[in-house]
This record gives structure tokens, sequence and C-alpha cells, in this order.
């Protein structure tokens, strides 16, 4: 069955390493940190100048000097710093940050990403997006594997404007873990009960399956 | 040297139609109530205006947009903001949208006397129209050019009367670069001490980029999304 948005964040958890500095997008991305294993530092960071992104507040102790990047209110873990946006996204650029796991609408068999317009529809604007794919050293995308019409966001080409080229790694979906390598999607696991060929049909860019294929293991 | 004002009506005395401002904050954290609530009294038109975002309908920058105040915004992120969805789509403002990354080294070059400089985002997307790509390191680059402004508003926690600025858990973001980057740079803070009173070796923006400064009064600091566990 295919996973539900919980689910693909469990499994993107496990792809955190022990003193990992992560960017979570807005999302699903913002859920892994529900699922970070215990006895694993990750420390959080937040582009517009946090890095130790800490739980919510408590009722009543939300501060508006204190923010992530989609504008929430968060605290800070003890050991946390704050800087200035420039800083942030020397941490960004300078490869410094471990994984970036952001959302998007395609991602394409080379790796390209369109996460932030679709024409004719508003435009909200990248904010930190493009900085953020064109140098985390890993970019995992978690997403569902197709859109609310059934047509798939693992593409051939992307068809919307782009985020990044070439930048995706890893795609974390409901239905499977595929990874982008010179010739394609690769397949890696399997949501439980759901079968290669049902990946297949919801995969529209080239789909390299070699082997037996795993389930995900989401215990 | 005294580079207190009395209020916001006083520091932008200068301050013109058709000038380019920028003004710190990310979201609604870390904005300049005090003299965005005195440059929509005045009505100071055809703005261009560099901010990360664009406030909300009834709050911040906002509210110059509601009024028409602007001619164009810099900006990377304008969600939350219906008034701007809509003189975007009319084409009433001018609207250049830049990865916040780049948005923040480019003030930050403005303010440190370097005119262009190579980075990788954007590169293959939209944003790449008309720039001159670079490859270094066997990765594509785009030229980017720094930032000024002619007026940099920002505001921080405390400052003294030499300038000296320190902010506040995430509401530092732009305004630390920004106060680098105007020819003319208000602060306004929560707190005036007297000087001598701030550790130097806290200081964030040293009094050097700061021209006018003072204390403001009656803080609203909305929260855009109040979220609790």
């Amino acid at each position: 069955m295919a996973l539900d948005k919980t689910g693909i964040a469990k499994r993107a958890a496990q792809e955190l390493q022990d003193g990992f500095y992560v960017n979570l997008g807005i999302g699903i991305p913002t859920l892994l940190a529900n699922y970070i294993p215990e006895g694993m530092d990750v420390i959080l960071q937040s582009e517009n100048g946090l890095l130790g992104i800490g739980e919510f507040p408590e009722k009543g102790k939300a501060d508006p000097d204190l923010i992530n990047a989609g504008k929430q209110t968060v605290t800070a873990i003890p050991g946390a710093s704050f800087f200035d946006s420039a800083l942030s996204f020397a941490m960004i650029r300078g490869g410094h940050i471990n994984l970036t796991v952001l959302g998007a609408f395609e991602v394409s068999e080379n790796g390209d990403i369109a996460s932030w317009k679709i024409p004719g529809k508003l435009v909200k604007g990248m904010g930190g997006a493009m900085d953020l794919v064109a140098s985390a050293k890993n970019i995992i995308v978690t997403t569902t594997h197709t859109d609310r019409n059934g047509k798939s966001k693992l593409k051939k080409t992307c068809t919307l404007p782009l985020t990044g080229v070439s930048c995706v790694k890893t795609i974390i979906t409901d239905l499977a873990v595929v990874t982008v390598t010179d010739k394609g999607f690769k397949l890696l696991e399997r949501a439980p009960g759901v079968s290669v060929e049902e990946i297949k049909n919801a995969t529209e860019g080239n789909l390299i399956v070699e082997g037996n294929i795993p389930e995900m293991n989401l215990q | 040297m005294n580079k207190v004002v009395k209020n916001a009506a006083e520091a932008i005395i200068g301050l013109k139609d058709g000038m380019t401002l920028m003004i710190g904050g990310f979201g609604l954290s870390g904005i300049p109530e005090n003299t965005l609530k005195e440059l929509a009294r005045i009505k100071v038109k055809n703005l261009i205006c560099i901010s990360n975002n664009a406030g909300v309908d009834d709050f911040g920058l906002g509210v110059l947009l509601r009024d028409k105040q602007l001619k164009k915004m810099i900006a990377s992120y304008v969600g939350e903001n219906k008034e701007f969805e809509r003189q975007f789509l009319s084409g009433e403002l001018d609207v250049d949208l830049v990865p916040q990354g780049t948005l923040a080294e480019r003030i930050r070059a403005g303010g440190a006397g370097i005119p262009a400089f190579y980075v990788p985002a954007g590169y293959g997307t939209e944003v790449a129209k008309g720039k001159e790509v670079r490859e270094f390191n066997g990765k594509m680059h785009l030229l980017e050019y720094g930032l000024t402004a002619d007026f940099a508003i920002v505001k921080a926690k405390y400052g003294d009367a030499s300038g000296n600025l320190i902010f506040n858990n995430t509401a530092n973001n732009f305004n630390n670069m920004m106060a680098t980057a105007g020819k003319i740079t208000i602060a306004e803070v929560e707190e005036l001490v007297p000087v001598g009173e701030l550790n130097p070796n806290h200081i964030h923006t040293p009094g050097i980029f700061v021209q006018r400064i003072f204390q403001g009064v009656d803080y609203e600091k909305r929260i855009e999304f109040e979220t609790t566990r």
C-alpha cells in the first residue's frame, strides 16, 4: 500500500546520520524532525538564521523574534546559534550543510527539479530553494509519486520552470525509493505491498530495475 | 557626532519619491515598524524596495504596497500578500524575484564594495536569463551584482548613540547586511542605551555603518504563523 506523508517522512529520516547538519523544506520534509533516531545528533538549519531548531514553543511562549523559514514560531535547542542571512547562505552555498530535504512538483531522470512555480498560477517566489539545490552535497526529494490527477512526478524531462539542474540524488515517494543515475531513475526499494509493476506504471522517466527490489523497512 | 534622532519622522528627512530603499526583516520578524509607518504616513511614492518579503496585507511593507507607494520590489518570496498578487498580475508593480541567498549576498557585496560575484544558484533556470555564465571547478555559475540603496532601514533589539547594533534571535536576518549597504542607514531599536553599555564583543553591526538611530515606540511585533506544541 502507498505510504502516507508520515510514512514518507519516516523512511526519509533513515537517511540521516549522526552529526549531520540538515536543512528541511516546508511540508513532508518538516515532518522528518519527528523521526530522528534516538541518540542521534542531527542539527537542523533554518535559512532565516538559526542553526539548531527546537520544538514548537509551548502555548503562550511564542516569540515573534524566533521563527523558522516557514515563518512559524519555533524554539532553539541548547547549543543553537543565530546569524544573519548572508552567513546562513554561506553555510548552504559553501557546502557545509550535509543534507537538504525538500518537496517537488517534478523531478527528471537526470536530477533536475521543478518546485517553485506553476505557470498561470500565483508566483510566490523561490525563497531559498534555488540556493539550496545548487549547493547541497546531498539532496533528497520527498513527494508523492504522482500528482492529484495521477500523472507521474518522476519525469523524463521537467515541464515546469526549474529550480535547479542535475542536482537531486534520491527521491523518496509514497511508492518507492529511487536514486538518480546517468541512465535514469534506479529503483532501490518498494513501499510495503507495492509491486515493481505499480511503480513502473507510475514513473514516466526511465526506471532501471535490477534484481530483487526489497521492501522498505519502516520499523 | 550625533546620530541619535527623535523618531522615524526625523530619521527619514531627505527620503524622496523614486528612491531605492532596503527594508530589513524576514516575514514580519525584525521589520522596522516605526519607519514603515512613517513612510506610509508621508505617502512618499515610486519607491524601489529591496526586502526579502513584502509584508502582509495590512502590516509591514504590505501597507505601502496597498497605498501604491512602490514602483518595484526586489525580493525572494512574496507569498502571503493578496494585494501584491493583484498589482503583480496587473503589471502595476515591477517585481524582480531573486534567490534568497543571492539576494543576501548581493546586499553584503554592495555594502562591502564588491561590484559583482559568481554563484551557482539559479543556473539553468529562468533566473539565469541574460546573465553571464562561467564555469569554476567544473560547476556553472551566474554573474550577480552587488546592491546598494539610498536608504537602508533596519531594526535591532539594542543600539547605542554610536550606532552599534545587537539583534535578537532570528530577527537579525537581512538587517545586518542591509545596514552596510545604505548611503544613509537608519536603525530603529527597541532599547537605545548609553554609549559604553553594550559589550563590544557582542556587537553585530558596528556603528560605522549607521548614520541615524532612534528608539522606536509601540512595537506590535506581529506573528505571521503562531505555531505551538
